[in-house]
């Protein structure tokens, strides 16, 4: 039965009300469960062997000294995962990830891996295992790698859809419409700019843990810390030639995604050393090993043009936007380019994406993966060509916002949208009108995120005394169980207290996609509505049969069956028709399965003020504010915690955060002391503002908010420091040196001008 | 016959043509008509893409219907973080 | 096997294991004790995620050997609660929601009694600057700070409140 996801604008009782999330007491006791929390019988450590070289030849592995050594039960090599992609070239692209094949691709690349009865013993074997490298000349740059004579990193690949020799350069995607040209002949003000962003992490406190477990038979138990356990369950399988079905994954719960989670990395090697040694095997990544061999944001290198008449209108925009993949082919310069202008409404626009292959790691998603470097570049130019134009920042991003019929840079034309929304509140803003001190700055940004929905269900079961089990498949990642029960709550009418909300393993549900793409409450918050109601149109059926009458005369309010037809009928409550449901036809629940769909794209706008030590270059963000439209904010408190995590990531990308490659193109700060995120000392409260412009296609209005507030920031950041310093900063991150450089070089400037 | 805009991704399987006139009701039948019209198209379509509906972006639900004179824009199979 | 033999005080309560030589108090807290509330989230004693304190002192749990702690107390998460009583730094983290993904938030507790206990009206900058060694990546710390400045109000008015009965008795 496909029900109706357009929104009803109901009115709620509990939804939008401010309850203590139900898995709390567990994260403040110390007894949830995370990846590395569980423990099996028998169970061995696992450990993994990297590539100290940013790319070489493995001439061979030799692991005979390594297997003798008492207390070590398997050792494996690529030749223990074989090929069984069948042509399909992002799961090899994976397989190769998991363990290299020949060839090592980046520093960090797993080339060989141990169970052992101890974490002792297994390090020891490590070292036992001797591979002969044949050190190639590696790139890790990305302007460099796509210089005609760079080292090639992956000869199998060409640069889609054209044809030629092996190259670097794996994919070229144009967006936008309109003549570039011819607009920009229009322009009175032209401004050319280019910009560097460096690679940086998620930074999850939780590294990568799982426990495997495969046994005799072939059928095998993976607990693992994911964003997706069906994506895991799937890929895994695929990857050590199981049925799906015989690989059950159950996910813990998650100490930080942020997109880093929805890849496999060493959760394979931990199966085929199961596999192997015919016992569980834990695999937890040390910190160290997260950097060098997870999935990191790309690096960027991005020029953009810009042309605007006198009156404020922009008449041109271009951008060209090389990113990183790491080591293997990717789409985030496509992404790049189709989210770079997507905030504005541009006669003629055009957006390249070169997406380039380094000896680095895997790149996966980072929030809103690709927009906020494009943003960065995009917001950074806007503020230069207001500053050129004289006129407010707020009002020239006003002036030029996209609005509903406005043809999107990306191709669709935009039905009703927030981003004026956003920018007439950050106009508005007390934040705005704040007095600035000395040596301080400030700036602000939009940034926009397409949202996605996906493959969901739910199951809603009574229990016999009238309380609710709602089985989900997303993960909680920042408190959704909590709102997954408010809606389920809201639904049937009954407390908050009474529904509790289960995290399905994959053997307990059908198949969910990941909790990715600011899907959790939108996708499973619609589901449950579903459900909800398909449990609903039964208890109303149980009611009848109780009362002998036809079910279309009974209707629910309350938590009650209520019978509209004449006669005497005391109301019936969930509870008194779970108690009886025995004999009415027996357990009563509600299922749901859905590919909610039309999720909604979602702008926001921040405010950030700085103060920057002119003798050092150390910056302090001082003021920060964040305008978001949520459609509906289900717990506010949560709504607000996704915004102010966004806001806290992108000001660490801004201001410190940075891979440092050395000349032998391996990463020098593999760590949190060189790795700089922000630490408390750092950051002031985070003021949030949350716009409720209701989702259509959603029944209670709800938009994906998790993503988008990632995407202003670098920008907010970059032209408040821009304001205080008086010099237009282009490379992220504004470390204090780099500061202190573009302070000096103005001052060096302003000294031969004079 | 509706236009059905192509992101620069599948124009060349046509050519350069920035868009196709396909019929179709709902997303399912304007694939397999263009499956059928545009075989080449088809075939680069088959590796994955995303279908936005008067700007609401659908990835997978091809029952999703398509009302008359709808704008309907082939994009990037796309995902977030 | 060549062990150690450590006895010692883990939350009030007296513990004894054998640990190797280089295992570390995490490792024997997570391994050995069962208390798996300290995290692992670096090895390196830059996150603070294994905070616990050592005879009242907030320490990294990755930066204690096993062995170290012979004849003296450890306190952890676990030990925060008096049964089913939450503490009121716990309480002021739930109803604050001052927690997303929660792995850091052990780590988090630990620090703040430790700032607590030594001062107990610490302003908004001591208690960034106290808890400047824990990492958390989901909250930006607006809401952790704010649950600590509430969950401090809330142990004044209690000693407050514990002074005046013993004052009547």
């Amino acid at each position: 039965m496909k029900h109706d996801s357009k929104f009803t604008n109901q009115k709620f009782k509990l939804v939008g009300t401010r309850v203590t999330r139900p898995d709390g007491v567990d994260k403040v006791t110390g007894r949830a469960l995370y990846g590395a929390d569980t423990f099996a019988p028998g169970q061995l450590v696992g450990v993994i062997l990297r590539s100290p070289h940013a790319h070489a030849k493995i001439r061979s592995i030799n692991t005979k000294r390594a297997e003798k050594l008492k207390g070590v039960k398997a050792v494996i090599t690529s030749a223990d995962l074989p090929d069984l992609t069948n042509g399909d070239s992002e799961l090899y692209d994976t397989l190769e990830n998991c363990m290299a094949r020949g060839k090592a691709l980046y520093d960090g690349h797993a080339v060989a891996a141990v169970a052992a009865s101890d974490a002792e013993t297994a390090r020891k074997a490590l070292k036992l295992i001797k591979v002969d490298y044949k050190i190639l000349p590696h790139v890790t740059d990305v302007d460099e790698a796509m210089k005609p004579d760079a080292p090639i990193v992956q000869p199998r690949v060409k640069t889609k859809d054209k044809p030629g020799k092996p190259t670097n350069l794996s994919l070229v995607s144009t967006y936008g419409h309109g003549d570039v040209d011819a607009g920009f002949e229009q322009a009175d003000v032209v401004i050319e700019k280019s910009y560097q962003t460096e690679q940086v992490h998620q930074g999850y406190i939780e590294p990568h843990a799982c426990l495997a477990s495969m046994g005799p038979d072939g059928k095998g138990e993976l607990w693992v810390t994911t964003q997706g356990q069906f994506a895991y369950r799937n890929t895994c399988a695929s990857l050590l030639g199981m049925e799906i079905s015989q690989l059950k994954v159950t996910s813990s719960e998650i100490g930080g995604g942020f997109g880093g989670k929805t890849h496999v990395w060493a959760e394979p090697v931990a199966l085929a050393l199961s596999r192997k040694a015919n016992r569980p095997v834990k695999l937890v990544m040390s910190r160290e090993e997260v950097f060098r061999a997870s999935g990191p944001a790309s690096s960027t290198s991005i020029d953009i043009k810009l042309g605007a008449t006198r009156d404020g209108r922009i008449v041109a925009a271009h951008a060209a936007l090389r990113y990183s993949g790491g080591a293997f082919p990717g789409i985030w310069a496509e992404i790049g380019a189709m989210a770079a202008w997507a905030c504005y409404d541009i006669k003629n626009v055009q957006s390249v994406g070169y997406d380039v292959i380094v000896n680095r790691p895997k790149v996966a998603a980072y929030r809103a993966p690709s927009a906020p470097m494009a943003g960065f570049a995009v917001e950074s130019t806007l503020t230069l060509m207001a500053d050129e134009l004289g006129i407010n920042p707020v009002d020239f991003r006003l002036k030029n916002a996209a609005r509903e019929g406005t043809r999107a840079s990306y191709g669709p034309t935009y039905g009703p949208i927030g981003i004026a929304a956003t920018l007439e509140a950050v106009k508005k803003h007390p934040h705005m009108r704040a007095r600035l001190g000395k040596n301080q700055g400030r700036g602000m940004a939009c940034g926009f995120w397409f949202n996605f929905g996906g493959q969901t269900c739910a199951d809603l079961a009574i229990g016999v005394d009238g309380t609710v089990a709602l089985s989900v498949g997303t993960i909680d990642v920042g408190g959704a169980r909590a709102s997954l029960s408010l809606i389920a709550a809201e639904e049937l009418g009954i407390p908050y207290e009474q529904v509790r909300c289960n995290i399905a393993d994959t053997a307990s549900l059908g198949h969910n996609d990941m909790t990715d793409g600011s899907r959790g409450t939108f996708s499973t918050g619609m589901s449950t509505i579903f459900a909800a109601r398909d449990a609903i149109k039964q208890l109303r059926e149980r009611a009848a049969k109780v009362w002998g009458i036809n079910a279309k005369n009974v209707t629910w309010k309350d938590g009650k069956a209520i019978a509209s037809s004449k006669g005497e009928r005391k109301s019936l409550t969930l509870k008194e028709l779970a108690e009886s449901s025995a004999n009415t036809g027996g357990p009563i629940s509600g299922h749901n399965q859905v590919v909610a769909d039309g999720a909604g794209v979602s702008f926001a706008s921040h405010i950030c003020d700085v103060e920057v030590d002119p003798e050092t270059g150390g910056t302090k963000v001082v003021r920060y504010t964040v305008v978001q439209d949520a459609g509906k904010a289900v717990h506010p408190d949560y709504v607000e915690g996704q915004f102010q995590g966004g806001a806290a990531q992108g000001i660490g990308w801004a201001l410190n955060e940075e891979y440092v490659y050395g000349d032998d193109g391996r990463v020098q700060n593999a760590g949190f002391l060189d790795y700089r995120i922000p630490v408390c000392s750092d950051l002031p409260f985070i003021d949030t503002q949350i716009l409720e412009i209701p989702n259509p296609n959603h029944p209670y209005g709800i938009r994906g908010v998790g993503e988008t507030s990632i995407v202003p920031p670098l920008a907010a950041v970059a032209n408040a420091v821009s304001n205080a310093v008086g010099v237009r900063m282009t490379h992220l991150p504004m470390s204090p040196p780099r500061i202190l450089a573009a302070i000096n070089s103005s001052r060096e400037e302003q000294a031969l001008a004079s | 016959m509706p236009d059905v805009e192509l992101f620069a991704g599948l124009r060349d399987a046509v050519a350069g043509a920035k868009s196709v006139q396909v019929e179709g009701t709902t997303i399912r039948e304007l694939l397999q008509n263009i499956a059928r019209e545009y075989p080449s198209l088809h075939k680069r379509i088959e590796q994955g893409i995303a279908v936005a509906i008067d700007g609401n972006i659908y990835r997978d639900d091809w029952d999703q219907q398509i009302s008359e004179g709808a704008e309907v824009v082939l994009l990037s199979r796309i995902a977030g973080g | 096997m060549k062990g150690i033999a450590v006895s010692t005080t883990v939350n009030g309560d007296a513990v004894e294991y054998v640990c190797h030589g280089r295992e570390t108090l995490l490792d024997v807290l997570r391994n050995h004790l069962g208390l798996i509330g300290a995290k692992e989230g670096c090895g390196t004693g830059d996150c603070g995620a294994c905070s616990v304190t050592l005879d009242g002192e907030l320490v990294c749990s990755c930066l204690v050997l096993g062995a170290e702690v012979e004849g003296r107390t450890v306190e952890t998460v676990e030990g925060l609660a008096d049964g089913d009583k939450l503490h009121p730094l716990q309480k002021r983290f739930l109803d604050g929601a001052a927690l997303q993904c929660g792995i850091c938030t052990p780590g988090f507790l630990i620090a703040a009694k430790a700032l607590l206990d030594h001062n107990n009206n610490p302003s908004e900058s001591e208690i960034r600057y106290a808890l400047a060694g824990n990492l958390c990546r989901c909250t930006g710390y607006d809401k952790i700070v704010r649950a600590v400045s509430a969950a401090a109000g809330d142990m004044r008015r209690q000693q407050k409140a514990q002074v005046k009965r013993r004052a009547t008795k």
